[in-house]
């Protein structure tokens, strides 16, 4: 009997050495109303920090549950702001281990701390963690990009000047670019329409406006050639667009009353839908030319088979590297990716488009400098310390977060 | 005016949705997000507009009597029968839309998915035909790459499913990135010369 009672004295002090040693005190607030009883388990770890990459007002407390003890039920996490007010801002239940508050001013200091309840009485109590929201002007991550994207458009700037200023500037020969006149040519001789397929994404996609611009071009020579111009489209919105620059080729061309504008139909949203009606009407109609520039997913081929077993020429182009090896296996002629944007340039031959190829081009040479930089500085990286951090910088300056 | 007005808006919306991405500050955060929405807004509103012309095309082709016009009825019957369908009975699960849409409309892009099998047979019986060096290259990387997806690779030599690792993570991975390098440069270029006004041909061919 004695020594239990010496063990538990050992036990207490032990516990009152624990208590004092613990130099983070919750508020005192807390401490008058909350029964500390050991066995519920507290609130460990609680960190509160300003959200990055934000506007403000924001702050992020996270937290782990001490493995010990009886679960709570529940745990408010308690604010007291710069006037010194405290308040409940939410209650939660004991399995969540982060929230956000959105409700504070940016400069301002905030202290947190989080109630365990159990029964509805407040158990246990965190230790009190302080954050200042605050407001960032630019995503931390994508300053690199932002750096590089500014160089980018100021040579692309550049050689539109040097294009507008009368400047000779070189573009090697496109084939799939070069077959459109032929492609045009083929279906009027031949009595047969002219089908175009603008792919299978919306308007907010960069390739289906690629797309649309060269479709104004196809639209001008087939109104001067006098073949018909099929465009079924799987987007209301790329069915609208595509039925005003129709319009409008036939317009430049002269040939308005040749304009019909039941030829640029909407067949459906879905893919394989879609496919299946455009291969309808490549069995039916029998196309001489076909062409599917745009974005295509999987039914890309299916279309592009299906032109090949009617005997259509067939020039295709997609940026989706996935699609690219079956178009080049099933049409004529492929643009291939940064192809189908030069598209329009090319075709149009105008000075001020032409140069900013030219600045795309040169910006893919700044791209492969980086990579052969990049490479090279991680590889001697292995051997050489310093050019490690040259790599880090690199691989940083061009990852966007 | 006809011309101002459309590139005016342009170049507004394009410099917020470019500022968008780098900015998360205000007002440029929420003109970004407003204009996102409004683009979902527009495009949703859209749909209605999309289904009357296909109406408008078939109703035309049957009354005119055009070429096929035998194909337009059951476009309408099995535009009508979902849309009632859906508008009557709702489009969750176990409804009449939803037995329709999983035994007719799923069964149906199912099987002209599965016609891709046969055009990859026949477009890959086309290109791979040892025609000149490049073509045999080709070829060969092709046999390598199916014979290592399969257990009968591994049987004949054990190389060869690493072979066919090397293959598709170095070479492939490497053109693959090739083109969308150039892809993105392309995206950069289109997207200047649209929000800066020096491509116009999408507004009609004014350039």
């Amino acid at each position: 009997m004695r020594n239990l009672s010496a063990v538990i004295a050992v036990l207490l002090l032990s516990l009152a050495g624990f208590a004092l040693a613990d130099n983070t005190d919750p508020p005192e607030s807390v401490l008058q109303n909350v029964g500390l009883a050991h066995e519920v388990c507290r609130i460990a770890d609680l960190q509160a920090s300003d959200i990055p990459n934000d506007e403000g007002g924001s702050v992020k407390l996270s937290w782990i549950l001490e493995s010990e003890g009886i679960r709570p039920d529940s745990l408010e996490i308690m604010r007291r702001d710069p006037a010194g007010s405290e308040e409940l801002i939410t209650t939660l239940p004991a399995n969540i281990t982060d929230y956000s508050d959105d409700s504070v001013r940016n400069g301002a200091t905030y202290s947190y701390w989080i109630l365990s309840y159990l029964g509805g009485v407040a158990e246990a109590c965190s230790d009190e963690v302080q954050a200042v929201a605050s407001a960032q002007w630019l995503y931390s991550g994508r300053i690199g990009m932002l750096i590089i994207l500014t160089l980018i458009m100021a040579v692309i700037i550049y050689y539109i000047e040097s294009g507008k200023r009368g400047k000779e500037l070189y573009i090697r020969e496109i084939a799939g670019l070069a077959a459109v006149d032929d492609a045009v040519g083929r279906a009027t001789e031949m009595g047969r329409p002219v089908l175009y397929v603008p792919g299978i994404m919306d308007m907010d996609n960069i390739q289906t406006i690629a797309s649309i611009v060269i479709l104004g071009r196809v639209a001008r020579k087939t109104a001067e050639y006098g073949s018909p111009l099929l465009v079924p489209t799987s987007r209301s919105v790329v069915m609208s667009v595509a039925q005003e620059v129709v319009k409008e080729g036939y317009l430049q061309a002269g040939r308005s009353d040749t304009f019909n504008r039941e030829n640029i139909q909407y067949l459906t949203d879905d893919q394989f839908g879609y496919a299946a009606g455009v291969d309808g009407i490549m069995v039916r109609e029998k196309p001489a030319a076909i062409f599917l520039l745009g974005c295509f997913y999987a039914e890309s081929l299916i279309l592009a088979e299906t032109g090949r077993s009617v005997g259509a020429i067939q020039i295709a182009g997609t940026a989706m590297p996935s699609q690219i090896p079956f178009f080049i296996a099933a049409c004529d002629y492929t643009l291939i990716g940064e192809e189908l944007f030069a598209a329009s340039a090319y075709l149009s031959r105008e000075p001020k488009l032409l140069g900013s190829l030219k600045g795309q081009d040169a910006g893919k040479l700044f791209f492969l400098i980086l990579i052969v930089a990049g490479v090279v500085a991680a590889s001697i990286g292995d051997f050489w310390s310093p050019m490690k951090s040259v790599a880090e910088f690199l691989r940083k300056l061009v990852t966007v977060n | 005016m006809r011309l101002i007005l459309p590139l005016s808006i342009t170049f507004i919306t394009g410099m917020i949705m470019v500022l968008h991405f780098f900015v998360p500050h205000q007002p440029i955060k929420l003109l970004g997000d407003n204009l996102q929405e409004w683009y979902m807004i527009v495009a949703s509103a859209a749909i209605f507009l999309g289904a009357l012309n296909l109406m408008h095309v078939h109703f035309r082709k049957i009354k005119l009597k055009l070429k096929n016009w035998k194909y337009s009825p059951v476009t309408i019957i099995g535009f009508s029968v979902m849309f009632v369908t859906g508008l009557i009975y709702g489009v969750t699960e176990a409804r009449p839309f939803d037995f329709l849409f999983m035994n007719m409309v799923a069964p149906m892009a199912s099987t002209m998915f599965s016609l891709l099998a046969f055009f990859v047979a026949s477009a890959a019986f086309r290109a791979f035909r040892a025609s000149n060096w490049r073509a045999t290259l080709l070829l060969t990387s092709a046999f390598i790459v199916m014979l290592g997806q399969v257990p009968i690779g591994a049987m004949i030599w054990d190389k060869i499913p690493l072979a066919k690792v090397w293959l598709m993570t170095i070479p492939n991975t490497a053109g693959q990135r090739a083109v969308m390098i150039g892809a993105a440069m392309g995206v950069v270029s289109t997207s200047l010369r649209m929000i800066f006004g020096i491509e116009r041909s999408y507004l009609g061919g004014t350039d």
